[in-house]
């Protein structure tokens, strides 16, 4: 296989978290790791610090909501997308939410750039980031209610469209 | 005004309407809200190929406190909604609003939760410009409806 990085950074990852991996696939030579949602933290320094590896740039964070998809038993994911300047290569790291338990680790204390788009995450999923400075909205405003990027929830809103009660002057 | 109490209807009155609303319908001074792509036509239209300044509307202002037209250029959404109402708040009368475009008019393609269907629901709308977005033509056109309207205002009050 003519992506050798990639792989290398897997074969490190089983090595050092053999009970955290749960599915690795990979798409055109795009290698994605779903991980036990506990070990995200560690996991991600591990891939951060690692002199040979030094995935040092968290290109975005996605979340993606499986509702009604099947053979998915978890509702949320959220999606980590690495970096290595000095490889060049990627690594998508995948880790599952249920419905009952939305919070998740903040990856802010190693990446800064995690702020905002956990933010968004936050504004438009409802996961909680467990560590986050600051988390509130981003988008919507403050006293919104409800997280409209869930597939529960109606593309037309909830009348929050046409609720003029704006302040007078 | 003391001038209308005392003259009432004659041709003075008339007159004082056809000559104020000639120099407001001739000297608009547009505050652009440009939210989205009508904006970018709405640049065109004010640039020298369409040229607004042939209808005495090129003095863009950005202050509410120096314009009298207030054009809502692209889609609203909650959020800014209380802004484009505080702006409009903040203009002096006489004052009008151009809603330009789909979206400003009614949403357009955008049905959903953020974006509100028509501003109309929370200010006034004097002329509705169509399109998605309006070409400058349609802009221009939209300008000289206006201007129609302007026309026919009466100036001073009728009653007192």
């Amino acid at each position: 296989m003519d992506y050798p990085e990639g792989n290398q950074a897997l074969a490190k990852l089983r090595a050092t978290f053999p009970d955290s991996i749960i599915e690795v696939k990979e798409f055109r030579r795009d290698i994605t790791v779903t991980i036990k949602k506990e070990a995200l933290l560690s996991i991600m320094q591990f891939l951060r610090d690692d002199e040979e590896l030094r995935f040092n740039y968290l290109a975005s964070i996605s979340g993606v909501d499986y509702l009604k998809i099947e053979g998915v038993e978890n509702r949320f994911a959220v999606v980590y997308h690495l970096y290595s300047f000095k490889n060049n290569c990627r690594l998508a790291i995948k880790t599952f939410v249920t419905e009952g338990s939305l919070d998740i680790d903040s990856v802010y204390p190693l990446w800064k750039t995690a702020d905002w788009q956990e933010r968004e995450i936050y504004d438009l999923f409802g996961i909680i980031f467990k560590g986050h400075p600051a988390l509130k909205r981003v988008f919507l405003p403050e006293d919104y209610e409800g997280h409209p990027l869930r597939k529960d929830y109606s593309l037309e809103g909830r009348g929050e469209r046409s609720r003029f009660d704006y302040e007078e002057g | 005004m003391g001038l209308e109490s005392r003259l009432g209807d004659n041709i003075l009155t008339t007159v004082a309407d056809k000559f104020i609303n000639w120099g407001r319908k001739n000297s608009l001074w547009p505050l652009t809200f440009g939210t989205a792509c009508c904006g970018i036509e709405l640049m065109s239209s004010i640039a020298s190929r369409y040229d607004i300044s042939r209808f005495g509307a090129e003095v863009i202002r950005f202050s509410p406190r120096q314009a009298d037209l207030l054009v809502v250029a692209g889609r609203i959404v909650i959020k800014m909604g209380p802004v484009l109402k505080k702006i409009y708040d903040q203009m002096l009368e006489p004052k009008w609003v151009m809603a330009l475009g789909a979206c400003a008019t009614s949403g357009g393609v955008f049905d959903t939760y953020g974006v509100i269907q028509g501003i109309d629901q929370f200010i006034p709308v004097d002329v509705y410009v169509p399109g998605c977005p309006p070409r400058p033509e349609d802009i221009l056109n939209g300008l000289l409806k206006l201007q129609k309207k302007i026309e026919r205002d009466t100036v001073l009050p009728q009653e007192r």
